[in-house]
């Protein structure tokens, strides 16, 4: 796939950093803010679907990154299910148990288990739109012209 | 809390994922593990089968309790009927992932096969053992999606062709359930199936409920396929490689259809005469026309596919046949008949559908086609196949000592117990249709003269088929004990008192 103009490539550097950070910052306030593990790592996945759409890139360096992209999507539902285990193993035989300290009402570092369910949330979300998107690159690089 | 209960969903929910991870780098891995994922969940079906008995465990998720005897929670229940599909589930799912060791060669992908396998039983666990109106749609919608891409597992014309149209006809169907249940929540304010059955006991608005009622019936009608809604069926059931069609023919249009309906309308919905009669008669519709629709195939996985409509037809007629005498409040030992007739069918069903497609397989493992008309002298060359299938046949058209004869005899003496002559007698009429065409299928396949150089170059397919085969054959001669009055009463009975008592499920529910 061919990259974009000038313009568009300067100004995306500009911009993909800043709606990186910002899905970062909704993923972990999730607790806090409107917003939480799937708004934020929708908006993760647009930052890297922005940079992709403006520099192109050729097929088999595309190929490539879906896989990556698949083994931490998967690591991630994986890393989910884990801490749900947790759950069970530590406190009261009950999967998806919140066993952590739930810490002050307010603060970033609290409410026990829930931004880390935020965070692995948001990684899935953001690794599995981003391969929808590389998937159809893909299926269109594939088929004739 | 039966701690067990969750596993039967995290553990195929993990399973998915660590193959699509570890398989990338560990060939021959994916396999292997599916099968020991599939048999743990086995066993431990099995042990829960053998416990539950009457009881009726509840498991809440994330621990919440209730306030007020008001859940708040997301619940999992586990009584008598639910165990029984578990079990089904399981072990169907077991055999077919087994047989797929040496059948899924011939495509390429294993990792997404297995893993999509995977979740879809994931998917299916989730929706028996869910108390919870969303919960069931969600994990509909879990093992569903897979299905979808299972169904297109060749992307050949026909896979996609036939992937494409379920799609659209399931979508469909998730929408009308979907808006079903937002009907629900709006008027009773909770989605738990007990609280829904307590909210609608205390009043409720009688054309709303009705519609409420046709919404969700024609919904799950889609999934399972009774006759208006059968559409999607036969192609998908034909297309899918065949360890998926005995998947999607044995379990999964029970478990997100059959057992949905039968659940919902007995224990969440207040049973009325109305709905039961037009239940009564949907599913006489499908036992009929289904098999009219069969008889006439040459591909043999579209002969099984339609013969799948007509079979449910009878379960479905049968529970039917229940409900009306439940809403009529008379003669409460032929209601629990009837249904105990419809569920001992469904069971069977599982055995010898699961069984049949598996033969199909086999048979176009070896010789590369469905076509009838192509085959013949098989019964030398593949003994295994051939008995196996001898007995699944037989099995599905009802000859005695095989299990398919004992539950429509039930259903029949159930039928004609309750005073409904005619459906006795067409029970009858297709169970004798039924039997023709696994003749036709029987002489073609395996009976049939063709040129000896072709059949001296065929051979018997490898062992992981042939094991599973001969143990669903097995099961088949097996599942005839289940008439027998001392396990019947351990197995069956507990099922069927959940459904007919109308207000047990909901207040032991709601009292835990």
């Amino acid at each position: 796939m061919k990259g974009m103009t000038i313009i568009v490539k300067k100004t995306t550097q500009l911009i993909a950093g800043m709606i990186f950070m910002y899905g970062i910052y909704i993923i972990v306030h999730g607790h806090l803010t409107p917003g939480g593990g799937f708004a934020g790592g929708v908006i993760v996945a647009g930052s890297f679907i922005l940079v992709t759409l403006a520099y192109g890139g050729d097929f088999l360096k595309l190929v490539k990154e879906e896989s990556g992209t698949t083994i931490i999507e998967s690591l991630a539902t994986i890393m989910v299910i884990l801490i749900a285990t947790a759950g069970f193993l530590f406190g009261t035989r009950v999967f998806f148990n919140n066993f952590l300290p739930k810490g002050v009402v307010g603060q970033l570092v609290s409410a026990g288990v829930l931004p880390l369910y935020n965070i692995f949330v948001g990684t899935e979300v953001a690794a599995s739109i981003f391969i929808i998107f590389l998937s159809l690159i893909i299926f269109k690089e594939e088929s004739p012209k | 809390m039966n701690p067990l209960i969750p596993l039967f969903v995290v553990t195929p929910l993990a399973g998915a994922f660590l193959i699509m991870i570890i398989g990338r780098f560990i060939k021959e891995f994916n396999k292997y593990f599916t099968s020991l994922i599939l048999l743990f969940l086995v066993i431990i079906s099995f042990y829960s089968l053998f416990t539950t008995g009457e009881n009726l465990s509840v498991y809440k998720v994330g621990g919440w309790e209730p306030i007020n005897k008001i859940p708040i929670g997301i619940y999992m229940v586990m009584d008598g009927f639910t165990v029984i599909i578990v079990c089904i589930i399981n072990l169907i799912g077991f055999l077919s992932a087994f047989y797929s060791i040496s059948y899924i060669k011939r495509y390429t992908a294993e990792n997404y096969f297995y893993a999509l396998f995977c979740l879809m039983v994931a998917g299916m666990n989730g929706v028996v053992l869910s108390g919870d109106l969303f919960n069931i749609f969600v994990f509909l919608e879990i093992s569903v999606i897979s299905s979808y891409a299972l169904v297109a597992f060749g992307v050949e014309k026909n896979e996609l062709e036939a992937s494409f149209k379920y799609q659209v006809l399931g979508t469909l169907a998730s929408f009308l359930i979907l808006f079903g249940i937002g009907f629900i929540y709006w008027k009773t304010k909770t989605l738990n199936i007990a609280d829904i059955k307590l909210a609608f006991s205390s009043g409720y608005d009688k054309t709303y409920y009705l519609f409420v009622q046709i919404l969700i019936l024609s919904g799950f009608g889609l999934k399972a396929a009774i006759i208006p809604f059968h559409a999607w069926l036969p192609d998908a059931h034909s297309s899918a490689p065949s360890p998926i069609s005995a998947m999607l023919s044995g379990v999964l249009i029970k478990a997100v259809g059959i057992y949905v309906i039968i659940r919902l309308f007995f224990n969440m919905f207040i049973v009325s005469e109305g709905m039961a009669v037009l239940i009564t008669t949907l599913g006489t519709l499908s036992m009929v026309i289904g098999v009219f629709l069969a008889i006439g195939q040459w591909d043999i996985k579209r002969l099984l596919a339609y013969h799948s409509i007509s079979q449910m037809g009878y379960v479905i007629m049968s529970v039917g046949i229940g409900m009306i005498l439940v809403s009529r409040g008379i003669k409460p030992e032929v209601a629990a008949l009837a249904i105990s007739g419809g569920i001992f069918h469904l069971i069977n069903h599982a055995a010898f559908k699961g069984l049949l497609f598996l033969n199909a397989g086999a048979i176009e493992y070896t010789i590369g086609t469905r076509d009838l008309r192509e085959m013949g002298g098989l019964s030398k060359s593949m003994p295994a196949t051939s008995a196996t299938s001898f007995v699944a046949s037989m099995s599905i058209s009802g000859i005695p000592p095989f299990n398919g004869f004992f539950s429509k005899l039930i259903i029949i003496i159930a039928a004609i117990m309750a005073k409904f002559y005619l459906l006795a007698a067409l029970a009858v009429i297709v169970s004798i249709i039924t039997l023709a065409s696994f003749l036709k299928f029987q002489r073609y396949a395996f009976f049939n003269k063709t040129d000896d150089k072709k059949n001296q170059q065929i051979k018997e397919v490898p062992f992981p088929m042939v094991f599973s085969m001969v143990v669903l054959s097995i099961i088949c001669l097996l599942l005839s004990l289940l008439v027998i009055p001392g396990i019947r009463d351990a197995i069956l009975t507990p099922a069927i008192d959940i459904l007919t008592d109308p207000l047990k499920y909901s207040s032991t529910i709601i009292g835990q």
